[in-house]
Order: C-alpha cells, then sequence, then structure tokens
C-alpha cells in the first residue's frame, strides 16, 4: 500500500493556482525529499495530504484511505512548518496532551523526549525553549504513536548541524523500520545522502521526481571530469581539443589541471581516448549533486522566486 | 468521547494553573457573604434580611458578573488556538472540529460550574450554620436555584462567545466583540425594551411583550430567581412584565437552557464550516 497517492491535483486558493497536476506517490520505508522555492507550493501539498483541505482536482489517497479520515490521520506523524506550542505547559504536558489525543501510551512521552535531546528540558515551560527545542518538540510530538507516515515541514530550520544530522539519521532509521517520510525543505545541503528520493517543485508545478541517478537522467547536465596532465598540459590539452570535433564538451585551465565539462552519453568514450593517450596522471569524475540539479530545474527564475514570500 | 474529554480535562486543568478557579471562588463566596450581611444595609439594617431579598440581590449582580466572566474565560477558545498556532496541529489528529468545540465547552463549563458551586456553595453554609433561625430546607432550595440558575446562565454565555471565537482571527477582536456582546445583553437590551414599552404607550400587543424578555437570558436568570418566591410584586423594571409570561418556572428553566443549545449549535455549525 502507499503511504500516499497524489493523482494529478491541483489546488487554488481563491482564483490563484498554487499547484497544478501533480502526481507523486510515497512508498512504505522510503524518504522522500520534496524541495523547492518559497512559495512553490510544498506545505500545500503536504496540507493536501493531512486531509486540512480538499484539492480543487485530483485525487488524494493516503495509507489506503481518504485524506483526513481519523483512522487515517491516527497513523499520520506531522511536524508543522513553525510549529508552535501552549507556552504556559511544560514539554513534558503539551507530549502528554497529544500523546491522549492521538491514543498512544504515556510510557512513549519521556522516551521520547529523551530521544530528540529534550530529556533535562522536559519540565520546563515551552515559553522558555529556543527555536531549535520547539522544533525538536515538535518532532516528539510527531512520532508520537509510531506513525506510518511522517511529514516534516522545514524540519531543519533552527537547528545547528549537528543537530540536523542527527535527525537525517533518526529519520533514517524510521525509514528502515518501513516509515514512510516526506522532508519539506528549500535548503538542501546535506541532505543528499539521506534521501531516496527527491521531488523538485516550482510554481506549483513538479519538474521532477526520482532517484538521484533518475533526476541526473531527467536533467541530462554535463559531468565534470578534472585531469591532471601526466606531462606537458599543451599535449594533454591537444587530446582533448581532437576529443571535442566528435563529442560536444567543454574545458578549462585551473591551476595546471583542466576541467571538462562533457555530456554524460559522451564520458565513457572520452574516458577511453584520454587514458590511451597517455598523458593522463590522474582522473577525477563529478556527478551533479543534488543541489547542482535542483538549480538546473529552479533555473534562473529560481532567484526571483526565492526573493520571493518567506 | 475521549478526545472530548482530552480536550475539557486541558481546559480544566489551564483553570487551576492560572488560578482562575480559585479567583473566581473567593469573588462569588466573597459577594455572596457580603450581600447576605449587608444588603439590607439600604433599608437600615445589618445582618441577614430574608432568603428571598438576598438571592434577588444575588442574581441582581449576577447578571453583571457571570456573563462577564463566561465570556472572558471562553472567548479566546478557537481564536487563541489558531493565534498560538495550535489550532492547525490539532486538526491533523484525530479529532474533529465538533470534538474539539464541545471538549471546550466542556472545560469551560466545569470550570464555570465548579466556581459557582465552590463559591456560592460555600456562602449558602455559612449562611446556614451561622444565621440564627434561618429556614435551612428553604435556604439549600433557593441556593440550589440560584446556582443551577447561575451555571446555566454562563454556559449560555460561553456559547455566545464560542460564536465569535469561531468566526474572527484576532484574539483582540474576539475580546472586543465579547464585550459587545456583554454590553448589549446586562445593560443595553433592559433598556431598549424599556425605551420601546414608553414610546408605544401601550400600543403595543400586550401578549407579545412579555416574551421579549426571553430574548435576554439575564431577563430570564433574574425571572427565575425572583418568580419562583411565588412573588412577582418584587419584579422591578421591564422585569415586571414577567408577571404576565404565561409561562412557569419550568418554561423559564427551558428558555435558559435553549440560550445554551442554540448559540452552542450555531458555533458548531460555524466552526464546521470555517477554513483552517
Ligand atoms: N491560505 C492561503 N491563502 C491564499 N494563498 C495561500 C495560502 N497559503 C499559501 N498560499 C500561497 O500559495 C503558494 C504556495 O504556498 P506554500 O504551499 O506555503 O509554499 P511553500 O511551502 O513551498 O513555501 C504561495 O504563493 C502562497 O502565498
Ligand atoms: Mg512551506
Amino acid at each position: 500500500m502507499n503511504c500516499f497517492q497524489l493523482e494529478n491535483v491541483s489546488h487554488r486558493y481563491d482564483k490563484t493556482t498554487v499547484l497544478r497536476g501533480i502526481d507523486l506517490r510515497l512508498n512504505p520505508g522510503e524518504i522522500l525529499g520534496l524541495f523547492g522555492h518559497n512559495g512553490a507550493g510544498k506545505t500545500t501539498s503536504i496540507k493536501l495530504i493531512l486531509g486540512l483541505m480538499k484539492p480543487s482536482e485530483g485525487k488524494v489517497t493516503v495509507l489506503g484511505g481518504e485524506a483526513g479520515d481519523p483512522h487515517v490521520s491516527q497513523h499520520i506523524g506531522y511536524l508543522p512548518e513553525n510549529v508552535m506550542f501552549y507556552p504556559q505547559l511544560t514539554g513534558r504536558e503539551i507530549l502528554s496532551h497529544f500523546a491522549r489525543l492521538k491514543g498512544a501510551p504515556l510510557s512513549q512521552v519521556p522516551k521520547l523526549l529523551e530521544q530528540v535531546g529534550l530529556g533535562d528540558a522536559m519540565n520546563a515551560r515551552t515559553k522558555t525553549y529556543s527555536k531549535g527545542m520547539r522544533q525538536r518538540l515538535g518532532l516528539a510530538q510527531a512520532l508520537l504513536g509510531k506513525p506510518r507516515l511522517l511529514m516534516l515541514d522545514e524540519p531543519t530550520v533552527g537547528l545547528d548541524p549537528v543537530a540536523t544530522a542527527d535527525l537525517y539519521r533518526l529519520l533514517r532509521d524510521l525509514r528502515d523500520e518501513g516509515t514512510g517520510i516526506v522532508l519539506c525543505s528549500h535548503v538542501l545541503p546535506g541532505v543528499e545522502p539521506y534521501i531516496d528520493r527527491a521531488a523538485i517543485l516550482t510554481g506549483g508545478s513538479l519538474k521532477a521526481a526520482g532517484d538521484l541517478p533518475s533526476l541526473r537522467r531527467q536533467a541530462n547536465m554535463p559531468v565534470t571530469l578534472t585531469v591532471k596532465p601526466a606531462g606537458n598540459i599543451l599535449g594533454l590539452e591537444k587530446v582533448i581539443d581532437q576529443a571535442k570535433q566528435s563529442t560536444g564538451l567543454m574545458m578549462k585551465n585551473v591551476h595546471g589541471t583542466l576541467q571538462v565539462d562533457v555530456r554524460t552519453s559522451d564520458k565513457m568514450a572520452l574516458i577511453e581516448t584520454l587514458l590511451q593517450s597517455g598523458e593522463v596522471a590522474d582522473l577525477g569524475i563529478h556527478q551533479p549533486s543534488l543541489e547542482d540539479i535542483y538549480v538546473h530545474f529552479i533555473g534562473s527564475g529560481g532567484l526571483a522566486h526565492r526573493g520571493g514570500s518567506q | 468521547m475521549n478526545s472530548i474529554w482530552t480536550i475539557a480535562r486541558k481546559e480544566l486543568s489551564d483553570s487551576f494553573r492560572n488560578r482562575w478557579l480559585v479567583a473566581i471562588s473567593l469573588v462569588f463566596a466573597t459577594l455572596a457573604l457580603g450581600i447576605a450581611w449587608f444588603g439590607a444595609a439600604a433599608s437600615g439594617q445589618v445582618g441577614y434580611g430574608s432568603t428571598p431579598a438576598t438571592i434577588a440581590s444575588l442574581a441582581s449582580l449576577g447578571i453583571f458578573l457571570i456573563p462577564l466572566i463566561a465570556l472572558l474565560l471562553a472567548y479566546d477558545a478557537i481564536v487563541g488556538e489558531e493565534e498560538g498556532g495550535t489550532l492547525l496541529l490539532l486538526m491533523t489528529y484525530p479529532l474533529s472540529k465538533s470534538q474539539l468545540l464541545l471538549g471546550k465547552f466542556l472545560g469551560h463549563g466545569l470550570t464555570l460550574a465548579l466556581a459557582t458551586l465552590i463559591g456560592f456553595g460555600v456562602a449558602g453554609i455559612a449562611i446556614a450554620v451561622l444565621v440564627d433561625g434561618v429556614a435551612v430546607g428553604a435556604l439549600a432550595i433557593a441556593m440550589g436555584r440560584f446556582i443551577g440558575s447561575t451555571i446555566l446562565l454562563g454556559w449560555g454565555f460561553i456559547a455566545l462567545a464560542y460564536l465569535v471565537s469561531v468566526r474572527v482571527s484576532e484574539k483582540p477582536i474576539a475580546a472586543g466583540m465579547a464585550l459587545a456582546i456583554w454590553f448589549f445583553f446586562v445593560l443595553i437590551f433592559d433598556l431598549v425594551l424599556l425605551g420601546a414599552l414608553v414610546a408605544s404607550e401601550g400600543k403595543l400587543n400586550p401578549e407579545l411583550l412579555p416574551w421579549l424578555l426571553m430574548l435576554n437570558p439575564t431577563d430570564i436568570y433574574r425571572l427565575l430567581n425572583i418568580v419562583a418566591f411565588g412573588d412577582s410584586t418584587q419584579l422591578s423594571g421591564v422585569l415586571s412584565l414577567g408577571s404576565d409570561l404565561p409561562i412557569g418556572t419550568g418554561g423559564l428553566w427551558l428558555g435558559l437552557g435553549l440560550w445554551c443549545a442554540i448559540p452552542l449549535t450555531g458555533a458548531l455549525l460555524l466552526f464546521r464550516n470555517r477554513k483552517i
């Protein structure tokens, strides 16, 4: 059973269309990164999956049922963007309240608080919490009752790099236990090793979705080779210039090392030529990273978008 | 049912935590005792007057205080959760909007009922113990009726506060509208009714007029606590219209009950149609 499935989903607030024909699905035991600039429609997508509102068009299925059905929400954990809590209550009181609402055993409460690193602060009122601590409490809240679908909206905002890495590791453990996880973010650095698939959303449309190799194919971006000459750099340049006749590539000299951008489809042929020439001392291959791919899909419009609503 | 109770118990424990419950109980007890002993001071005597007079004075004071406390307790029920950012999160839990609002009602309602029961209950017991020769049976019945109707009146205004709280999106606006509700029912309504009476010079249908009192829960409440002693000569001002009401105390109780049920139902419907 899918954790969720969006089929041709569009959504309008009043007259503005903020999601257009989205097809997206999440399997159990999978971490999906949902990336896009501010205002791309990430939070709206999540709210549709939570059943907080109905899509203007299309179909949303969640855990084999209907979004918003109490039997379905029982199994969903959600960390809202910018999570807030009752300031007069302690972390422990708040988590107990939400545990009761979810029908989760109260014995989970102290364990979860320990797990997110709030063990020492659990009896302090949350008005004394920092942004990062509120975020951790929000995470503990999302983990109540061992959800089968976990949705985290901008979970790393307010977390330092160490806490962020901790969070990602925790998510990987949950994934290995079969939880389906959606990680919504406009911050990409560091996330790549932890996600199974990524979806890139811009202006309400899904630009690409899939695992990294598939995204690389979809992006069809050049691979960068760094080539260190064995002897004279001119000899090496000549070899590459010759290869240029048959393959499209770009070459530049960076401190005595050549950087060559080559189409994925021409990569193997070029490497073979280089190795046979005897002019190469060392060779490095750099695949485009998730961030490169993201920038590729968001395009130059991304900057304008990113300047938009926060 | 479980989730309704979870919401209610949080409201209850909040009112213990922020000392609301204790404060209201104390205010009620102090006022009740003060009125019982000094209420007759105007007519030149100090000490306990009579049970009907004491209850009538308490009810006259109650119409100012009870609606105000109820509105203050409840006006931010939903708009407060929304501004605090917790409404959205709550709505992702297996909890319907109706369950959330009913849970709030149960919590706020119990808070007010407890404070009323403790505050006026203590006062009633003190009167029974300290006043020589008071008819304890009659006092118990009158106090019971007073406490019961006070609780119902409070619940009605809690429900009225929810009508505001589910509609507006900012707390200060909700507070302002709650005060306007208080102003209308407690101060304006009777004046307007009186004005209409005078201006109409008896041209208004005399059978219809007394029913207008049923449009104000605070008037029903006062009628109930005076008429029940069987002496409608005690009714003054617009309330004297009430002596012509062709319904007994049962009808007045029903009226107060409807003043809880109808606004609460309205708030539930409005809330259900509200976008999160
Ligand atoms: N309640 C709302 N009413 C009207 N427009 C909204 C509302 N919520 C979001 N939007 C608009 O919808 C678009 C998508 O918002 P959102 O889903 O929050 O984006 P993201 O989470 O990717 O930053 C934005 O242009 C935003 O201004
Ligand atoms: Mg967002």
